[in-house]
């Protein structure tokens, strides 16, 4: 008998969720609130506590990437004069802009931006052009990249300071004001959250694991959108529940056997989801671990903490902090092997991917491969060259695996 | 004009003034693009040495970096990774761009023997906090030359360091001004290495030499110049390659917008009782360049400006390749230049660039449309 509750399966709560999020952004929209576009990293502990509704540009790039008109959109942010070099979604969100139209989704128009640079600088330059082009406020909170394990004590001022300011301006843009009581309330939610996310990413260290791991790539929106409020802590609550029944069972949604078990480093290529999950799920090769899922918890337990743990996001730590992300997370997770993830849009992220792999495989004794792609743009992806690339860490898991066995059966 | 030869002497070989420097027994800092507080490293006593990449090809630095990283990083870790820096105490390395972020990293684990130094600044620029933090940071930054140098910089040393740069930045202004008024006299080639020497050599000597320079063009009598004004913007334009086809189809730069030149050298070091403090507020002052947060494209504005206070008949974007602020700043840049009428060239450039006919058929349309 299955354990798992009788109510709907937490995926679809997830889902249901996230279109009831974006829905509630149109509404507001519509009723005459002031909408903003954020940045997935901005603290959402503001918006949520201001009531103050938001979407979230990277999502759209990530879902219009997965829906095929990735490529449409970025063609058309090219004809307007941007580099092929840049960033996919900010491409997809520029064509967005200009054009007014995307038949795979929309998302309200902006009356004022809110920008944070912790997962890149090209987030800068991307809000600064939105600005101009659509004519609204921009919000920048500054959260510089650290150059030591630990957030300083002169960054946690300097953010909270931006912190202050950026609801001062909100107050004035939107008309609302911030209850600081609410704002502690969505704190405790927002931890209430992550606790959860992270427990239900948890799961993945049970041998099955109880999930296919790209099933993370879809479950994490919310994560990023709605961590503040407690629809979203009941869902991931309820998540965690169906991990741990499958868990209990020795089940898992991953369709075939676990033959293996990998790392994905790197944001996913929506573009070619399919295929990337495909080639490894047709070879026993299950996800078990990705910082990229989890880098939506946050955790803290005072506003000096939040603004620190804002610091903490991959792509914001210093490289050993960011390592040490990435071993733990293999060595928990028990992993055969790793498939790095040359992200052609993302120059921080791949800049110091050739190291990271060096490494991650000294560091863990791990096999990994590295394919170039791209998160949105399909034209960087080539089928051929990671169908070679799976191929050949199979091979070496393979052997490792045989090796293992011998030394076993000796 | 001797100085020019002298200038441009040292500006085309770096390596032998930086050994010409450890000669002198000083420790060497390697300063990277952008805006590192290199009066810190003056007043310690040491050398700053800019590292703005080379006109190489890079090889070693592909284990580390990606194609798609500019050549500013390939080619300055490239002559990490060969040893050719190791004479250097530390290399200061910002975290202006997404790209900079992985080199600290990338130069810690390739380059044992040269330490980082990382540099961080705010972003938000204009707002109290964003000063002090920023003066934080340097205070950091102070301490870590302190270990390297081996005693205390002192709050007099680092106001009269800044004093020593406030006047070569002058001296910077000057000398543009001055070529700017006389285009024909010194070709364009030439006008960046004058500016190019002062990151290789002590900049009170570039001073004096800058000024000595532009006493020459001032009193030197203007050529008819029958070609063609420009302003640049970017980066970088030091190609000795590049700025040759400029002469070659009678183009003067007569004024610029360049990380490398001008950008920098407009902004004085408001003198404040804290120098640091000061050095932080200049930092907040900068404006002209993509990799600084600028919400309004006050970029967009001072070109216009520079453009039309220089009767310069265009604008020649020399744009580094794989560099994804400058590739922003395009967009809406462009736009603003467009709506002013003046007419914009933007040619993709990059360090290990060896074939430059492209360039060459781009600035020879150019000059043949605005001629």
């Amino acid at each position: 008998m299955s354990e798992i509750p009788e109510r709907k399966p937490a995926k679809i709560i997830l889902r249901e969720l996230q279109d009831k999020i974006a829905q509630d952004a149109w509404d507001a929209k519509l009723r005459g609130e002031k909408v903003g576009w954020c940045a997935s990293n901005f603290p959402q502990e503001i918006t949520t506590a201001m009531g103050i509704h938001v979407v979230y540009p990277e999502n759209m790039g990530a879902a219009v990437g997965a829906k095929g008109g990735g490529l449409r959109m970025c063609q058309h942010a090219e004809d307007m004069g941007y580099s092929s070099d840049l960033c996919s979604y900010a491409r997809i969100n520029f064509a967005y802009a200009d054009i007014k139209k995307c038949e795979e989704l929309e998302i309200p128009f902006p009356d004022f931006l809110l920008c944070c640079n912790n997962i890149c600088n090209c987030m800068i330059k991307w809000y600064e052009n939105l600005s101009l082009e659509l004519n609204v406020p921009l919000i920048l909170i500054d959260i510089p990249h650290l150059d030591a394990m630990e957030c300083s004590a002169d960054r946690v001022k300097y953010i909270r300071a931006q912190f202050d300011d950026a609801i001062a301006q909100l107050e004035e843009i939107t008309g609302k004001k911030m209850d600081y009581d609410k704002l502690r309330s969505v704190m405790e939610v927002s931890q209430r959250s992550s606790q959860a996310w992270l427990k239900a990413v948890g799961y993945m260290a049970c041998e099955p694991s109880p999930f296919s791991g790209f099933d993370i790539f879809n479950n994490m929106a919310v994560a990023c959108v709605g961590r503040g409020t407690v629809a979203a802590a009941e869902a991931f609550e309820a998540l965690a529940e169906d991990y741990e029944a499958l868990a209990k069972e020795g089940k898992s949604s991953f369709k075939g056997e676990e033959k293996y078990r990998i790392l994905f480093e790197g944001i996913a290529c929506w573009a070619n989801l399919k295929y990337t999950y495909k080639a490894l799920q047709s070879r026993g090769m299950n996800l078990t671990a990705s910082v990229y899922g989890p880098a939506f918890s946050f955790i803290y337990s005072n506003l000096d903490e939040l603004m620190a743990a804002y610091s903490y996001v991959p792509n914001s730590n210093c490289f050993e902090r960011e390592l040490k992300l990435r071993v733990d997370d293999a060595i928990n997770n028990k992993v055969d092997g790793a498939v790095f993830h040359m992200n052609r849009s993302c120059k921080h992220w791949s800049g110091t991917l050739y190291e990271m792999e060096r490494q991650f495989r000294e560091q863990t004794g791990v096999p990994t491969v590295c394919f170039d792609g791209d998160q949105s743009d399909p034209r960087v992806f080539s089928e051929a060259q990671y169908d070679t690339r799976v191929e050949a860490l199979m091979e070496i898991m393979d052997e490792n695996k045989r090796a293992k066995e011998g030394k076993t059966n000796a | 004009m001797r100085e020019l030869e002298l200038l441009k002497t040292i500006a085309a070989s770096p390596k032998a003034q930086l050994e010409k420097t450890l000669a002198e027994g000083k420790k060497v800092i390697g300063v990277m693009p952008y805006f590192c507080p290199e009066e810190l490293v003056y007043a310690a006593g040491m050398a700053p040495f800019g590292l703005w990449g080379a006109e190489m090809q890079a090889n070693e630095s592909k284990r580390y970096f990606p194609a798609f990283i500019c050549s500013i990083l390939h080619t300055t870790l490239e002559m990490g990774l060969r040893g050719e820096l190791n004479a250097l105490s530390g290399i200061m390395i910002p975290i202006s761009c997404d790209s900079l972020k992985g080199m600290g990293a990338n130069w810690q684990y390739g380059v044992k023997t040269v330490p980082v130094i990382n540099v961080a600044y705010a972003q938000n620029r204009k707002i109290a906090a964003g000063d002090e933090f920023s003066r934080s940071q340097m205070m950091k930054v102070k301490g870590e030359l302190e270990e390297i140098c081996g005693h205390a910089i002192t709050n007099e040393d680092i106001a009269a360091a800044v004093a020593v740069y406030n006047e070569n930045r002058a001296a910077i202004c000057a000398f543009t001004e001055a070529v700017g008024a006389k285009p024909g006299l010194i070709s364009a080639a030439d006008r960046s290495a004058a500016i190019k020497a002062g990151y290789f050599m002590d900049r009170k000597e570039h001073t004096d030499l800058l000024t000595a320079l532009t006493e020459s063009i001032n009193a030197a009598p203007a050529p008819v110049w029958k070609g063609l004004k420009v302003v640049t913007t970017g980066i970088i334009a030091d190609s000795p390659e590049l700025l040759k086809i400029f002469d070659e189809n009678g183009i003067a730069v007569v004024a610029d917008q360049i990380a490398q030149e001008s950008v920098d050298a407009r902004y004085p070091t408001p003198v404040t009782e804290d120098p640091v403090l000061g050095m932080a507020q200049r930092y907040g002052r900068i404006e002209g360049c993509s990799v600084l947060y600028d919400p309004v494209k006050e970029r967009g504005h001072q070109l216009v400006d520079i453009a039309k206070a220089n009767g310069a008949d265009g604008i020649i974007w020399v744009m580094t390749k794989f560099c994804d602020p400058e590739e922003f700043d395009y967009v809406p840049v462009k736009r603003m230049v467009d709506a002013a009428g003046i007419p914009l060239l933007a040619i993709e450039v990059d360090q290990q660039m060896v074939n430059f006919e492209q360039a060459r058929n781009a600035v020879l349309t150019f000059a043949e449309m605005l001629g």
